[in-house]
């Protein structure tokens, strides 16, 4: 994995790990409007970077479209990767 | 339904070869208050839940929790892949390595297999909540333990942020056990 594609993929965990942390505050907190800003804002950038990343490098759930090979079985698989910079 | 995402919740790096350390991770793989304890448990006490707060908060922690046993066997592999016979003779790993090779297997630092005597459902969400901000602890706890053991960066960073989602995860099921308390507390005087 060349670093670039690290670093998007980098930036896309701590987005999605940001998307974790206010759904389950939001599960106990359905009304908090300033926590429902910052999910939906997580939210966007979080489909933007996905759709990038998967037209660059394959696909990361089964449910995108990939042209021929199928690109969902690429490597490295996640426990693969040495997220070194 | 659950949809896999190929990445991990958190870039686990690993510095060094070390079966020994690999032997004692392992408890958080397939040990009493571990990753997969901790999954099973949240997702079967989902159906007796009584409030939408409740039944999103297990459901959620519950996914997360297979994304840490993802993790943790992560942390295992990749202290061991690159291990030679000579490393993993005379350490804790041995034992592991006859039946299992260098595979992950869920079973605790002493070899015990994992089990579903390990958790409950009650049917009570008192009852189970309860259960679940205790296992929270204890899962800090033995985090605690294995942080103190560990001499390889990588692998104490990746048990620290492990650690620090116990204590979210136990604040959580706080505010989900004092939502369902005055549900029923409601409904009493209905």
């Amino acid at each position: 994995m060349d670093r670039e594609q690290k670093l998007l993929l980098k930036e896309m965990m701590e987005i999605g790990f940001a998307l974790v942390e206010t759904n389950l505050y939001l599960d106990t907190h359905p009304t908090d409007e300033r926590a429902l800003r910052l999910h939906n804002s997580y939210s966007q950038k979080y489909s933007e970077l996905k759709s990038l990343y998967e037209a660059r490098y394959g696909l990361l759930t089964f449910m995108g479209m990939s042209g021929c090979p199928w690109s969902y079985i690429n490597g490295p698989w996640p426990w693969e990767i040495n997220f070194d910079i | 339904m659950w949809i896999y995402e190929k990445k991990l919740q958190y870039p686990v790096r690993v510095d060094t070869t070390n079966p020994t350390l690999a032997a004692m991770i392992i408890e958080q793989f397939g040990g009493a208050d571990g990753e997969l304890s901790a999954g099973i448990r949240y997702l079967t006490q989902r159906w007796t839940m009584p409030t939408n707060q409740a039944k999103a908060i297990l459901t959620d922690i519950g996914t997360e929790e297979l994304a840490h046993w993802e993790i943790v066997g992560t942390l295992v592999w990749k202290l061991v892949k690159d291990a030679t016979i000579d490393q993993i003779k005379g350490t804790p790993f041995e034992a592991h390595y006859v039946n299992h090779g260098k595979s992950p297997f869920p079973h605790d630092a002493a070899g015990v297999p994992w089990s579903a005597k390990f958790i409950n459902s009650k049917g009570d969400p008192i009852a189970d909540l309860h259960e679940d901000m205790a296992a929270e602890q204890k899962a800090r706890a033995t985090y605690e333990w294995l942080i103190n053991i560990s001499d390889d960066p990588g692998v104490i960073d990746t048990l620290r942020f492990l650690r620090q989602r116990e204590i979210v995860h136990f604040q959580r099921f706080g505010e989900a056990l004092r939502i369902v308390q005055e549900e029923l507390d409601r409904k009493k005087y209905y």
